[in-house]
This record gives C-alpha cells, sequence and structure tokens, in this order.
C-alpha cells in the first residue's frame, strides 16, 4: 500500500495508479488523485476535528473548503462533532474523522488499511455502508483487512497474500478455481441406496455421506443437478429436509491456498 | 527551481503553532526557559556598583548578551527535536506525506512556526533586559553600553540565525529519531555550539565591534544555507517512512550482493531529488 501510495518505491515490476504509472516524476500527480487513511487514522491529536480537516484541505490546494469539509464530515456523521478535539474521541469516532479526511480531497482512489479495525459492529456497518456508497459513486478502494468475511462483503476482486501474493480475483473466480461445485443433501431419514439415488445420470459426479443423513453432492452445474437429485430422492421415497450449494467463504479459500502451499505454511 | 507553494506552507505553520499552544510542555519551554535566561542577567547587571570600572561593566553586559542569546539557540531547538519524531509518534507522518505537500514545505513551515515565536521572545527580552537596566541600574553606563551599535546588531542579527541553526539541527535529530525526548536533548544539546563565539566576546577574548558582528553573522548564514540543504535532503519519503534510503537501480548501497534492486529515481517534481 506504500508503493502503491507513493512512500516507498518499488523494488521491482510496475503498478497503476488512478491510470498513472508509478514513476519518480508522477508521485505529486498520484498523490493529488488517492488519499489513504492508516490503520491508525493519524490524526492530530491536539487539533480539533475541524481543524485538522482545514489542514488537510489547505495541503490539497482546496480553496474555500468549507462545504467539502461540511460534506466530508457529514458521509460519516461527524459533522456535530467537528469542534471536538481528536484526541478526546474514541476510537471508533477517530477512524470516522480519519474517513472524512480520506474523502476531503474527493480522490479517485482510496487505500484503507483496515478500516474497521477496533470497531463495534454498528460502527463498523456504518463504515462498510460508506465504502459501498464510495464504489457506487466510482471511486477506486483499495481496502486492506484481516477479516476475510469484510473482503468477501465489500470486494469485487479480492488479492490474498500471505508472505507473497497467493491468489487474486474476483471471490466468486477464487471459489470455483479451488473448490468443486457441490450441493449438501440434508435428509429425514438415511437413504436406503445412495448410489442408486445420487447416480451420474441426476448431474452428480460423486458423493460423499456426513453423518447419517447428510450428503455432499460434487456436480458441475448445481442448479441443473437439484431438480434431478430431488426428483430422485422423491421417487426413491426419501423426505428430503433441504438441498442447498455449498458455500466456501474466502476463509475456506484462504485456508486452502495455504494448505496447498509448502511455503505458506512454514 | 523550486516552486513552493505559500498555502501549504502557511497551512503546516498554522498546524504547528495550534499544536505548540496546545503542549504544555512547548507552553513550559517557551515561557520557563526565558525567565531562567533573563533572570541571571538582570541580577548580574544590577549587581553592577555605580562606580564599577569600564573593563566590569563591559563583562557584565557581555555575560548578559551572551546568556540573552541562549534563548534563540534553544528555544527553537526543543521545539523542532519534536517536529518529525512527534509525528511519527502521532502516527500522522504517513498521511502527511501521502499528500501533494513538498518536503520544502513541510520544513519551512515547521521552521516558520517555531522561528517566529523564538525570535520574538528573544527580543522581547532583550527589550525587557534593556528596560530595566535603564529603569533600575544603579551603574548608568551599563543601559547604555547594552544599546551600543553592535550589541543591538548583534542581538538583531543572531537571534535568527542561532534559531534557524537550531531548527536546522533539531529537525535533522528528530528525523533520525525514534523517541521524542532523547530528540529534544540531542537537539539541545547540538543547538549550543555556535554560541562559542558570543561566549568569546563575553569573556572578552574578542572585542565586540560591527566587523565582528557582520562576521560571525554571515558566518551563520553560510552555516543555516548549508544545514538547510542537508536537512532538506534527509528529508526523504520512503527514508522517514521506513528508515531506509531507496536504493539505486545498480544496486549499490542494496542488500547483500545488491540484490536488493530499487528503482533509481531522477527528474520529477523536485528537482531531480528522489522524493517520490
Amino acid at each position: 500500500m506504500r508503493t502503491l501510495g507513493t512512500l516507498i518505491a518499488p523494488t521491482a515490476g510496475s503498478a497503476v495508479v488512478a491510470r498513472i504509472p508509478i514513476s519518480a516524476a508522477t508521485g505529486a500527480e498520484i498523490r493529488q488523485r488517492i488519499s489513504i487513511m492508516p490503520e491508525n487514522p493519524g490524526l492530530y491529536l491536539r487539533l480539533t476535528v475541524q481543524e485538522n480537516m482545514e489542514l488537510f484541505a489547505s495541503l490539497y490546494g482546496l480553496r474555500a473548503p468549507g462545504a467539502r469539509i461540511r460534506r466530508a464530515l457529514e458521509a460519516v456523521n461527524l459533522a456535530g462533532r467537528s469542534g471536538d478535539v481528536c484526541g478526546r474521541l474514541s476510537k471508533g469516532l477517530c477512524q470516522r474523522a480519519g474517513l472524512a479526511r480520506a474523502l476531503l480531497s474527493e480522490p479517485t482512489v482510496m487505500f484503507l488499511d483496515q478500516p474497521t479495525s477496533g470497531l463495534d459492529p454498528v460502527a463498523s456497518r456504518g463504515v462498510h455502508d460508506l465504502i459501498n456508497g464510495l464504489r457506487e459513486r466510482g471511486v477506486t478502494v483499495f481496502l486492506t483487512s484481516h477479516r476475510l468475511e469484510e473482503a468477501e462483503r465489500l470486494c469485487d476482486r479480492v488479492a490474498i497474500l500471505n508472505t507473497r501474493l497467493r491468489s487474486v480475483g474476483r471471490p466468486e473466480e477464487l471459489r470455483t478455481s479451488l473448490f468443486r461445485r457441490s450441493l449438501v443433501v440434508e435428509t429425514a431419514a438415511p437413504v436406503a441406496v445412495p448410489e442408486a439415488v445420487f447416480s451420474s445420470g441426476s448431474g452428480v459426479d460423486s458423493w460423499t455421506s456426513e453423518g447419517t443423513t447428510s450428503y455432499v453432492l460434487d456436480v458441475a452445474d448445481p442448479r441443473l443437478a437439484a431438480p434431478n437429485v430431488t426428483r430422485a430422492l422423491v421417487a426413491a421415497g426419501v423426505d428430503v429436509v433441504s438441498i442447498t450449494e455449498a458455500r466456501h467463504s474466502l476463509e475456506d479459500v484462504y485456508l486452502q491456498l495455504i494448505e496447498d502451499d509448502p511455503e505458506a505454511r512454514r | 527551481m523550486m516552486h513552493l507553494n505559500g498555502g501549504r506552507l502557511v497551512a503546516i505553520a498554522r498546524k504547528e503553532v495550534r499544536e505548540y499552544r496546545r503542549s504544555r510542555f512547548i507552553i513550559g519551554t517557551m515561557v520557563v526557559l526565558p525567565l531562567i535566561f533573563m533572570l541571571d542577567p538582570m541580577i548580574t547587571i544590577f549587581a553592577v556598583g555605580p562606580t564599577a570600572r569600564a573593563a566590569l561593566v563591559a563583562r557584565a553586559v557581555g555575560s548578559t548578551f551572551l546568556l540573552l542569546l541562549v534563548v534563540p539557540a534553544v528555544v527553537p531547538a526543543t521545539i523542532a527535536a519534536y517536529s518529525v519524531v512527534g509525528e511519527r509518534e502521532q502516527g500522522t507522518l504517513e498521511p502527511l506525506l501521502t499528500t501533494p505537500v513538498r518536503r520544502e514545505e513541510i520544513l519551512l513551515g515547521k521552521a516558520l512556526a517555531s522561528i517566529v515565536p523564538s525570535v520574538g521572545i528573544a527580543y522581547a527580552l532583550f527589550a525587557v533586559v534593556v528596560v530595566c537596566a535603564h529603569l533600575f541600574a544603579s551603574n548608568p553606563t551599563v543601559a547604555s553600553t547594552l544599546t551600543e551599535g553592535p550589541h543591538i546588531l548583534a542581538e538583531a542579527l543572531f537571534a535568527p540565525l542561532l534559531a534557524a541553526w537550531s531548527i536546522w539541527v533539531g529537525t535533522a535529530i528528530s528525523a533520525r529519531s525514534s523517541d521524542v525526548r532523547v530528540a529534544q536533548q540531542l537537539g539541545s544539546l547540538a543547538s549550543l555550539p555556535p554560541l562559542g563565539v558570543t561566549a568569546l566576546v563575553s569573556f572578552q577574548i574578542l572585542a565586540p565591534s560591527v566587523a565582528l558582528a557582520v562576521e560571525f553573522g554571515l558566518g551563520l548564514l553560510a552555516l543555516d544555507v548549508a544545514l538547510w540543504l542537508v536537512v532538506s535532503a534527509m528529508f526523504d519519503r520512503e527514508r522517514l517512512i521506513t528508515g531506509a534510503r531507496a536504493q539505486r537501480a545498480d544496486g549499490t548501497g542494496g542488500g547483500p550482493h545488491g540484490e536488493v534492486r530499487r528503482i533509481r529515481r531522477t527528474g520529477g517534481d523536485d528537482g531531480g531529488r528522489s522524493d517520490t
């Protein structure tokens, strides 16, 4: 993130930020179009929220920034606390003030380092809503997080790092690249002859039982296989409790990647 | 050619002043140190008897003058020593450096915020001592000696030049330091060497004169300019964040056998210095 934020020179390779290739000559130009919120919001604790905002407005060269500051503070529900000294704010409020500061310059790319770190669920939801709002406005949000459910909820594309870059892609692509698609079948009683019911004719490639009344079926196309399997179960006189497509979370993806990579397990 | 943005420079200076005003330590430094360095000169000049010889008056005025010049040397050093390491401790350095602000604007803004109050305090103290000498000193030649041309010129010239020296030294120490207190102690110590010449004058090893004041002033000015160049070069974004400067593409100064290669940064918005 520091490299993309033009703070540290790349050791190798190339990168493009806000459509501008990173180089010594383009550092200032990139910084004009981006904003960064580190994990620690980095507010001047002896200054008020308003004074922090005024400072950064001046550094971005914003003329008559009053309206911009107001909009940024309103976006994080902090307009009523603009006169508060930052050192007296709770961590959640500091995080929101940091976000407001990052919004101030109306950047095209925002780098957010663990923006919900230390926040309670309500505050986290507020930050998530804000990030979703930014995405809808066309702002590219580069988010780092240890919370994989947060990445899953917010990100269009995910890069998984563990010492080095392990994988990058849309969450769905990552899932399908690592896991076979499957159906989870719950029945009221054990299926008498499962191999007959879960035959390849119903679109099932293979199956395993998990307990006495639960079965995991590997399928190529769940939308095609689920009705076939349901019909076969009903025809066999089995009471079906549920048939759902198995959902692999990003956490499963992460763990699978680590498991597959001996270097990462070290 | 360096293009500075006045708005950004003033914004940094204003931020610094606001922080000082709300820091007990800095306010304490700005109040207590000058008072200490004013009390001793007062006692010295009031202790000069009405019939004291000219040499004794000159020595008293010399030591007064030396102590008054400690103020513009020490006060800004303490503040400047906090300037970078304080940002690092607060976690504000990274957000600050990712804005379009230039390093020269940060440095000059910070310097402006500490030089103005420091020099203001130094001039005010000098004025108070002169007025008190006029009103209360039992020996009338004390006041007239204090306001002789070389002394006035030296006070006017040396206060800002000594303050500038202290600011650049303090900032250089601050940029390489990870602890505020260590930076402030080193900064205070490093601010004192230029006072050597004024000490020689005070102890009458050198005779005060306009020529000496101008020569010493020019010397200090040259030192200040040289220090500004050094500090400006040290104020590299990457070095401030990681403690290491970007490596050159040829691998010099890189990791073992130069296998860690970094992009050489040339040209750019700052006249070719590495400041991506």
